[in-house]
């Protein structure tokens, strides 16, 4: 079984972002990036997959312009086979990005694909939705265990106050939430090796989807600041403050 | 302009957060339709009927609803989107998995999250976990979005009298099955529920002395909860980061203990009511967003916070 893994360069999660003087977004200019925290966690589940003899090919997919490839080279030295670009803009939405992995699935094949529940820059939890209901396909969100068990997998879903199992006829559609696994750091060796495993390029018209939009980012702004408070001296004022002033016990 | 709500609810009672997701479509303006899919779902609809704000209850009563999969009810909404304007749900796990579904299906966008309505196509939703607000437009035909309940205060829940329909196509997709659910528990809150939260970091130590923390929360009624660091560091599982990556919380009080405050934990909690830290560092981040601060060896103020709380 193939499996295929979208994945998203995104801003590090440790960098804190500013927004631009002018409002119009935040600025990324000279700011670290990373491979989507969620998106590691698939790409581990995908490599895990095939060392227990469940896949057989793991494919890191990514929708971007070229600077993306760093971090499919992150994936590829994490364990991925190969790796597949459309190259558009960056910053597509989410329809736009579901539409162009619904056609590389086509092409691919894959028993199963797996994406990250969301990037921790748009925030949108959106695709792998979206994708599976291109695709016409089951999905199993928010995965913290994935099971496959002949031509069906089980996934575990994290769901408000709990735990939800479903049972999906594959091909199917997994995103992944964060106790799924704890993803490996890629090891020197692999980083070189990783930097020869074929990388393929695609374009939006090969694929027959045209990228536009309907949504307009009118302007950013950053959120209210909070002010910090006042210091305490000792446990006997801080739990006074508590009761009398903030009366929060 | 008419506007359907997806009710939020467990086949037995309606969800209080369906109360606030009603009141961003109120923002909005216009009639406003609710819809019910479960499976023997009849007393949600009954209070789903007393809504003041609800001109009409939409009730779709089928085995394939009873566990809100996806695939399926994604269908039926589908099939009625021509008549509204406008498609909302909680920023629940639920309406996460399934709007998005919809939204696909409908050949449109979705806005995720929105925390403001400024006109009936413009909309305020947080990116980069909080650190951004995005004011978004959308000409889609319709717009289709989940809201964050927090942020809109709840309609009335009782006095109206709306109409009830029901709805008899059945959409049943097959390709997914439910299997069963595990509703946590615990003698402790939910960590997103909980109005306390005390988290411990990398100033912990070790995963024994997060007990320190367990019996604060016992006297509290709170949840416990932690740093990414903490977690790293394998003190605790991943399930009690709370953190950009982890979980978003916004309690009346959160309790940060030895945690120095990053910016991804600072994304989780932020929104916090009333933010305490206790940490031996006094030059730590966490001390520029907290109300009140002790700069303290925490081995020695959590013991005495226990006994004099």
């Amino acid at each position: 079984m193939k499996v295929l893994v979208a994945v998203k360069r995104v801003i590090d999660y440790n960098v804190k972002v500013r927004v631009k003087a002018d409002n119009s977004d935040v600025d990324l200019a000279n700011v670290k990036m990373a491979l989507n925290p969620f998106c590691e966690i698939a790409i581990e589940e995908a490599v895990r997959l095939k060392e227990t003899g469940v896949a057989d090919e793991v494919v890191v997919v990514s929708i971007g312009s070229k600077s993306c490839e760093e971090q499919m080279r992150t994936a590829l030295a994490l364990g991925a086979d190969r790796g597949v670009r459309v190259d558009t803009g960056d910053g597509l939405d989410s329809l736009s990005v579901a539409k162009l992995l619904a056609k590389v699935v086509e092409k691919e094949a894959p028993g199963l694909v797996i994406l990250g529940k969301q990037a921790i820059d748009s925030d949108n939890n959106q695709t792998g939705q979206m994708l599976a209901a291109l695709l016409d396909r089951p999905q199993g969100t928010f995965a913290s265990k994935v099971a496959v068990e002949g031509d069906k997998v089980q996934v575990t879903r994290e769901i408000d106050g709990g735990l939800q199992t479903v049972e999906l006829l594959m091909p199917a559609i997994v995103t992944t939430d964060l106790r799924l696994n704890e993803p490996r750091y890629a090891s020197l060796p692999n980083i070189m090796k990783a930097k020869r495993k074929p990388l393929d390029l695609l374009t939006p018209d090969e694929l027959g989807v045209a990228v536009s939009s309907n949504l307009t980012l009118l302007s950013v702004e950053p959120p209210a600041e909070r002010q910090a408070g006042i210091k305490v001296s000792s446990v006997d004022e801080l739990v006074e403050k508590l009761r009398n002033e903030a009366k929060v016990i | 302009m008419t506007i359907l709500v997806i009710a939020e609810h467990d086949n037995n009672e309606l969800k209080p957060v369906t109360l606030n997701t009603l009141s961003a479509a109120q923002a909005i303006g216009g009639d406003i339709h609710l819809l019910v899919a479960g499976s023997g779902c009849q007393s949600v609809a009954d209070a789903a009927a007393q809504i003041p704000a609800v001109a009409q209850v939409l009730v779709a009563d089928n085995d394939a609803y009873e566990h809100q999969l996806a695939e399926n009810v994604s269908k039926l909404v589908q099939g009625l989107a021509a008549s509204y304007s406008h498609i909302l749900g909680a920023s629940t796990t639920t309406a996460k998995n399934m709007l998005p579904r919809v939204a696909a299906l409908l050949d449109v966008n979705q806005l995720s999250d929105v925390m403001a309505i400024e006109s009936s196509d413009t909309f305020k939703r947080p990116i980069y976990a909080g650190n951004a607000i995005a004011t978004v437009q959308s000409a889609d035909a319709i717009k289709v979005m989940t809201v964050r309940g927090t942020a809109f205060d709840p309609v009335e829940g009782a006095g109206g009298s709306a109409e009830v329909v029901s709805l008899s196509e059945v959409c049943d997709a097959g390709s997914s099955r439910f299997i069963n659910e595990e509703i946590a528990v615990s003698e402790r809150p939910e960590l997103t529920a909980a109005s306390i939260v005390v988290s411990g970091g990398r100033g912990m130590g070790n995963g024994e002395n997060f007990e320190l923390l367990n019996k604060v929360a016992d006297k509290l009624g709170a949840a416990v909860g932690a740093s990414r660091a903490a977690v790293d560091a394998g003190f605790v599982p991943n399930d009690m980061q709370v953190g950009q990556t982890g979980k978003m919380v916004a309690p009346d009080l959160y309790i940060a203990v030895g945690i120095s405050g990053a910016i991804q934990h600072l994304a989780g909690m932020k929104d916090s009511k009333i933010i305490v830290a206790i940490n031996k560092d006094e030059d730590a981040p966490i001390f520029q967003v907290a109300d009140y601060g002790l700069v303290a060896d925490l081995f020695e103020a959590v013991p005495e916070l226990e006994g004099k709380l």
